[in-house]
């Protein structure tokens, strides 16, 4: 006997998102979700980011990692608010899900936040196929890794709004080809902004800090 | 990586699926759609929903799975085209944004009981 089904396997995920998505709405916060590789140095990105961004803008961040407090604790030294998920005390989940965000971004007080910074589990494959409720995307790709990444990950260059290439400051030690890593990040992706940016020296921030802040004030007014 | 996740769901829909009026149901077979692009592994859901399935209507269960290929849309000249390389760009367009149709299904279409 054949039954019809036809169900999204990820709606569950999907209907969460989108209960967030409204809550962030309703309580004023644009919500951009980072995602990269383990090492990119998206912690660093964040920690310059926030130093920018604050305090006119007030910002939360929500860590997600399977162990340790490592990086809530390097970006708590910015002023900004910061709590943390840990997915599993013994290498749990590969992403954030939907239902994680929503009981966190409440701890963190997000009636006074105007911008809410979920930086997901390094990896470039599972956080790309779950929607958390976000409003944007970026993904943090850095020259000590392949050009060759977004061709390998095309789903997370896709989902993603933004691209920033770190460590920039290195270019001068490796054979990495950046102008490679930033074509192939548009042939997965046409039309992306790509920020080529040191997080360490700061070089070329300001492009990424721009189109942060208009995003925020398109949402916000 | 998340296979045991999507395999849980899976699992979920097809147990709720299922008539209440069958005795002693068998699940046979679950037909799938999965999108080239979807992060899923057809090696790693087959492990997962075996592991899991034991001891339920599931057990021995069967995945029939149908890729479906990147469809792509340029959003500038409106072609559309089946990607079969992580490569999106519009080859008269260039660099301007397209949206992908297809490629990231992972759904339950059907499944079949024993009878």
């Amino acid at each position: 006997m054949q039954i019809n089904i036809q169900k999204r396997v990820l709606e569950k995920n999907e209907t969460e998102a989108d209960r967030n998505r409204a809550y962030f709405k309703d309580q004023k916060v644009f919500v951009l979700n980072m995602m990269s590789s383990p090492g990119s140095g998206k912690t660093e990105t964040l920690c310059r980011t926030l130093a920018r961004l604050m305090p006119q803008i007030q910002v939360g961040v929500i860590v997600g990692d399977i162990c340790t407090t490592n990086d809530a604790d390097r970006l708590a030294v910015t002023g900004a608010k910061v709590t943390q998920i840990n997915t599993d005390q013994f290498g749990g989940d590969c992403h954030l899900a939907a239902h994680l965000i929503e009981a966190s971004s409440r701890d963190l007080g997000i009636g006074d936040l105007d911008l809410l910074i979920v930086e997901n589990i390094g990896n470039l494959v599972c956080p790309a196929e779950f929607d958390i409720g976000e409003d944007a995307r970026a993904v943090v790709l850095s020259v000590t890794e392949g050009e060759d990444k977004p061709l390998k990950y095309p789903l997370m260059f896709q989902v993603a709004d933004a691209a920033i290439l770190n460590k920039v400051d290195l270019l001068p030690y490796l054979d990495f080809d950046a102008s490679l890593a930033v074509e192939n990040m548009k042939k997965v992706h046409p039309g992306m902004p790509v920020f080529e940016i040191s997080a360490k020296t700061e070089q070329g921030i300001d492009p990424w800090i721009d189109w942060l802040k208009d995003k925020v004030t398109a949402k916000l007014g | 990586m998340h296979e045991m996740g999507v395999a849980e769901q899976l699992v979920k829909i097809a147990l709720e699926a299922i008539p209440d009026d069958i005795q002693d149901p068998r699940v046979k077979i679950l037909n799938l759609r999965i999108g080239k692009l979807a992060a899923v592994v057809e090696h790693s859901l087959t492990f997962c929903i075996e592991i899991i399935t034991k001891d339920t209507p599931l057990e021995g269960v069967k995945l029939v799975i149908e890729e479906v290929p990147v469809t792509i849309r340029c959003l500038t000249c409106g072609k559309e085209w089946q990607a079969d390389s992580p490569v999106f760009n519009c080859e008269l367009c260039g660099d301007k944004a397209v949206e992908m149709l297809t490629g990231r299904e992972i759904d339950i279409t059907s499944m079949e009981l024993a009878e």
